[in-house]
């Protein structure tokens, strides 16, 4: 069977599912679409979470961010799990207690302002707008590489689904097929990291497979992958090069901005209790470490492979005593089919520079060590002849790398899919209740029936599905590089507004407004110098250089100082101004104690 | 809410388990990872050190068992001041 009709098989036996999933759980009224009506079993929704949480980025990207930079970059893997932390300490039990259904609903009830109310509906639009146009070209991209469409059939295919399934089942519909994308994700991630782990290090799991001995050699397997990356002129896996403050602080953005998502934290409100609320967190976070224990061996083991592809004597000699794979092997080897496949996709690339049939593949931006400036002598090296490797490519072509069956291509590909269309559902909610619930019935027609409201709230998605789908097709200059901006943006305004509502009596009206506002527009500041006024390139007044930074603090890391900022603020502000009334202060008491959450209550 | 007293008091136990949880969540991913590593560094495990150990899956682990502690301990809370639904 070839591998096309494979992908097609388990792509759409998937689609098949959620849509089945879809038209047995439809939304009849708003408790339903905008919160399951609160009777999401807290294990269900912990894997509902994770398949929200993780997106195309956490699927594809992650294992290569780690692969490409080792320690360094583990902030990813500590910052976008400790969020849940914050998330079920601080905030999920507490907004669940409030009983309402959206994040700027809270913030307008808290801090009796309408005003407070619309600043929230902006930053969740900001927010969730950024991401789902990166969901949405991951779909278009993983569609036209495994079903061979183009990219925007693609495109069109992956919302017309998103559409049968959300717009018709909403918060219930979405949870029950966020539970079967979990499932598929999870198994396409696992299977070729335990084959690969297996034929590595002996471990069935890889997650101690990645601590184990590296079979071939006999050495511990991170020491051998440090010798071998540090020979080729690479920094060395396990160090730390970074800077430490921030190494700090970009956690910590990445922390408190997970917990400030809006379309996460609206998962708490679909379980029946405060006590669900609190340890759905902690489910949420065992089916999320279920992956993210699995990356961190994932990237060093592709690493180690794909050096290895390179370098054939790297896994038992040293690794210029035997010559760098050759260009005659590449074009016609079975086993390198992967490398010509991804080379069509411009995702990888290698150009032999100095003309003798052979592909070295090292480090040439920095002084040689001195086994690799023999080497240099030795085999005339004109540069780095593998000139395009995308971190991308590490976790989707990880199966070819080593070999596996079709059938386990087919999955990766199902399951990249999930973790896409999971996402970019959970997000279209979070956009589709914040305009009917928050804009349509709360400002714009407080007088509306639920039927009404219900129907704004499946028109408001349909419209959101179009215009991230259009946004898909010609995605802006600038789609990858907000995603850092929606953490800093989520980190700076929602994350503090929540939480200084929830442990202070005294931060009233104009103190959160104040906040949210320099929060969010320090935070913009300090990225736009760096990376261009509306990521415009060219508009920078600094150089994106650690040189330029203010204190070596790096535009992604910002978020947590401008947290601060928004803090601060709220503080002076309040402090100068009149006492929040009596009914608010009820208002925070009552959701300090978790009896009588009751269901939905409409106001 | 009628018994003020009853509601500080579970308030300010509340907060002390949060405190006690925080500190920890921070030790193990900004201190044990990041901060402490280089003193950590004689700890060798698996070709590298405690602090890589950490900073790749033991804060992750320490997180979940964090999450479950605070929830059962949160449940036990409630029931002594009868605010549990």
């Amino acid at each position: 069977m070839s591998q096309f009709t494979l992908n097609l098989i388990f792509i759409g036996i998937s689609f098949a599912i959620y849509i089945g999933i879809a038209i047995w759980a439809r939304a009849g009224s708003t408790a339903e679409f905008y919160a399951a009506n609160r009777g999401v079993h807290p294990v269900m929704n912990g894997m509902a979470t994770a398949a929200d949480w993780m997106s195309a980025a956490s699927f594809i990207s992650m294992a290569g961010l780690i692969a490409f930079t080792g320690y360094d970059n583990s902030t990813y893997l500590m910052g976008w799990t400790g969020g849940y932390v914050l998330l079920a300490l601080l905030l999920a039990p507490y907004l669940r207690k409030f009983g309402k259904f959206t994040v700027p609903e809270f913030i307008g009830d808290r801090f009796y302002s309408q005003t407070a109310r619309v600043i929230g509906v902006v930053c969740l639009l900001i927010i969730s707008i950024t991401y789902v146009i990166g969901q949405m070209t991951g779909v278009g991209v993983t569609f036209s590489r495994y079903l061979e469409v183009s990219n925007s059939t693609g495109l069109w295919i992956g919302a017309a689904l998103v559409f049968a399934y959300a717009v018709l089942g909403g918060m219930k519909g979405i949870t029950y097929t966020q539970v079967a994308q979990y499932v598929v994700l999870i198994i396409a991630y696992t299977i070729p990291a335990v084959f690969i782990s297996l034929k590595l290090t002996g471990h069935v799991l890889p997650q101690t497979g990645l601590f184990g001995t590296h079979d071939p050699s006999g050495v511990k397997f991170l020491a051998k992958l440090d010798q071998i990356v540090t020979d080729l002129g690479f920094r060395s896996y396990t160090g730390h090069h970074q800077s430490t403050l921030d190494m700090v602080l970009f956690t910590m953005a990445l922390m408190i901005g997970t917990a400030g998502l809006p379309h996460v934290i609206i998962r708490f409100f679909t379980v029946p209790k405060v006590s669900d609320a609190r340890t759905s967190a902690g489910w949420a976070l065992v089916f999320i470490a279920l992956l993210y224990t699995v990356a961190p061996a994932v990237g060093a083991m592709s690493r180690l492979n794909l050096t290895k592809t390179m370098w054939p004597g790297a896994a038992t000699s040293q690794t210029f005593s035997a010559p760098a794979v050759s260009l005659a092997e590449i074009e016609t080897r079975e086993d390198l089919q992967w490398m010509r496949n991804w080379q069509i996709t411009g995702l990888l690339n290698w150009e032999d520079k100095n003309g003798d049939g052979l592909i070295q593949y090292y480090n040439d931006k920095v002084e040689p060590n001195e086994t690799l400036a023999q080497a240099i002598t030795d085999q005339n090296l004109q540069g780095n002849e593998l000139t395009t490797v995308n971190n991308d490519i590490m976790v989707l072509a990880n199966p070819e790398i080593a070999n596996l069956p079709g059938w386990v291509i087919a999955i990766v590909a199902a399951g990249g899919l999930a973790a896409a269309l999971s996402t970019a559902a959970g997000l279209l909610l979070a956009i589709s209740g914040a305009v009917s619930h928050d804009l349509v019935k709360g400002w714009w027609a407080p007088n509306i029936s639920e039927k009404g409201e219900l129907m704004a709230a499946r028109v408001s998605m349909g419209i959101s599905i179009l215009v991230a789908t259009i946004l898909g097709l010609n995605p802006p200059g600038f789609a990858a590089q907000t995603v850092a901006l929606a953490f800093g943006l989520a980190a700076s305004s929602i994350f503090p507004v929540l939480m200084m509502g929830i442990f202070s009596r005294r931060v009233n009206r104009q103190g959160a407004i104040w906040g949210m506002i320099a929060g969010i527009t320090s935070t913009l500041i300090y990225i736009f110098t760096y990376k261009g006024w509306f990521f415009i390139s060219g508009t920078n007044m600094l150089d994106d250089v650690s040189a330029n930074w203010l204190f070596g603090i790096s535009p992604a890391s910002f978020g947590t100082i401008g947290a601060l900022i928004n803090f601060g603020v709220a503080y002076l502000v309040s402090n100068a101004t009149e006492a929040p009334p009596e009914h608010v202060v009820e208002l925070v008491e009552s959701i300090r104690v978790p009896r009588g959450a009751g269901v939905a209550v409409d106001h | 809410m009628s018994d003020k007293h009853s509601t500080n008091a579970y308030w300010s136990a509340n907060l002390r388990i949060i405190w006690v949880c925080i500190a920890i969540w921070a030790f193990v991913s900004y201190g044990c990872a990041i901060i402490f590593r280089p003193l950590l560094s004689g700890i060798r495990l698996g070709g590298t050190d405690l602090g890589f150990w950490f900073a790749q899956q033991g804060s992750i682990l320490v997180f979940i068992v964090l999450i479950f502690w605070y929830a059962w301990r949160m449940n036990r809370l409630d029931r002594e001041f009868g605010v549990e639904e």
